[in-house]
């Protein structure tokens, strides 16, 4: 039996969307489709699929690296946790070197206790062979984490663990990217994973009957998101549609969502490169403020800062991050900022537009 | 970030599992599907997120191939 991702990776298969990409009306202007996911980004990137596509269609990045949109000041507490609070913070190696005043390879580097985890269920373990210290996981990522935080929370975690979340939706984020007086958007490229733990229901109120489309990430389920965006928005009728719907159901991943809604709860969050958006954050419901880092260490992170609001000076993550300017256009991508030394958040996260630009470049 | 692999199911242990993928075989949670041993899941931080349907992957594949023969003999 074959990988169910082989045949999605068909080069016949891949050719015949090309032509029927190639084969659609010029509508006399260009395109514009936006993706929110990092994902998309390293499958574009990966497998060249820009190049596939008709001179007319623009796909571009938005935020879809959940590592990027954290704000500096959530870093920020994550390390004086570290440092301050004697905890051990638990998180994904990506977080790391994500800038914000410090990084958290700093706070480590200064005696802070910081390990990579894979996830909650062995942030958990930490804390369970360690019953002496206090483990926070720093809980990052869209839907599709997050139902994994809460379903860490559900299972009867011990009282030396907690969680400080920075979790964000999707939904909320759209909204603001249609917002944007110099963004025009033509179609969203919806991410499939996140997707699979909310289904399309989630979508289906974007202003402006905007074309949307749920895609996977071989290159076949990439270009048919393509697709059907391109047919939306030559006269077809706009819908969110569901390309990947081998992952995809209708209802969503039902046991995620109740897991999600039983132990999170929406709160108004900030975003690097978009500010506060309403209800577009999730954090531990009030029943769960014994596992909630923020309440469990109150006093530890009163008066947190960053000591740095924005982007350091001269980075411009804040508009690559909401698909206004290519990575290449920035006049620090390549030579002051690089994943070996990076300026901006989207030079460090490994699903960062800039990196994933910079390691899969032309040569 | 939202990366997540399609692994084989191999075994069943209450909420636990083990998942496999060219040989390589990782512990994954079960606690937000509802899955045996043989299914293809979608695996995420350690944890599976969706069971696949192969006859829907099976189907987007076949749609393809049709569409594809169309063109061909027009």
């Amino acid at each position: 039996v074959s990988a169910p991702a082989r045949g999605f990776r068909d080069p016949g298969a891949v050719e015949a969307l090309r032509g029927r990409l190639a084969a659609l009306p010029h509508p006399g202007r260009t395109l514009t489709f936006l993706h929110v996911c990092g994902t998309h980004e390293q499958a574009l990137a990966r497998w060249g699929l820009r190049r596939l596509l008709p001179g007319w269609i623009r796909l571009v990045a938005g935020p879809g690296c959940p590592v990027c949109v954290c704000p500096p000041v959530e870093i920020a507490a994550a390390s004086r946790l570290s440092l301050r609070g004697k905890v051990l913070l638990a998180t994904f190696g990506d977080m790391l070197r994500v800038p914000a005043g410090g990084t958290l390879e700093q706070a480590r580097a200064a005696g802070g206790l910081v390990e990579v985890v894979l996830g909650p269920a062995e942030a958990v373990a930490l804390a369970r062979h360690n019953p002496r210290q206090e483990v926070v996981f720093f809980a990052v990522g869209f839907e599709t984490t997050a139902c994994t935080t809460a379903a860490a929370l559900l299972d009867d975690p011990p009282p030396n663990f907690s969680v400080l979340s920075v979790h964000r939706l999707i939904a909320p984020a759209l909204e603001a990217l249609l917002a944007l007086p110099d963004l025009a958007v033509d179609g969203f490229l919806l991410p499939g994973h996140a997707a699979t733990v909310t289904g399309p229901r989630t979508y289906t109120l974007l202003p402006g009957r905007t074309p949307a489309a749920i895609a996977g990430f071989e290159p076949v389920d990439v270009l048919l998101g393509v697709l059907s965006l391109a047919s939306q928005a030559l006269g077809g009728v706009p819908a969110v549609d569901n390309q990947y719907p081998r992952a995809v159901r209708p209802e969503g991943n039902p046991l995620a969502l109740r897991a999600l809604e039983q132990a999170l709860r929406p709160v108004d969050a900030a975003w690097r490169g978009l500010g506060v958006l309403p209800r577009s954050g999730l954090e531990p419901r009030p029943e769960f403020a014994a596992w909630d880092a923020r309440s469990k260490f109150r006093d530890v992170l009163k008066d947190v800062s960053a000591g740095l609001d924005g982007d350091p000076p001269g980075c411009r993550c804040a508009e690559v991050m909401t698909g206004r300017l290519e990575p290449e256009a920035c006049p620090l991508f390549g030579s002051a900022c690089t994943p070996e030394a990076p300026v901006g958040a989207c030079m460090v996260g490994s699903e960062g537009t800039c990196r994933t630009r910079w390691i899969w470049r032309e040569a | 970030m939202c990366v997540a692999t399609p692994m084989r199911l191999v075994e069943v242990r209450g909420h636990e599992g083990t998942a496999e993928l060219d040989g390589v075989r990782l512990a994954v949670r079960l606690d937000l599907v509802a899955a045996e041993a043989g299914d293809w899941l979608l695996v995420h931080a350690g944890y599976a997120i969706q069971v696949l349907d192969e006859a829907a992957a099976a189907e987007t594949l076949a749609l393809l191939r049709e569409v594809d023969a169309s063109r061909e003999s027009t």
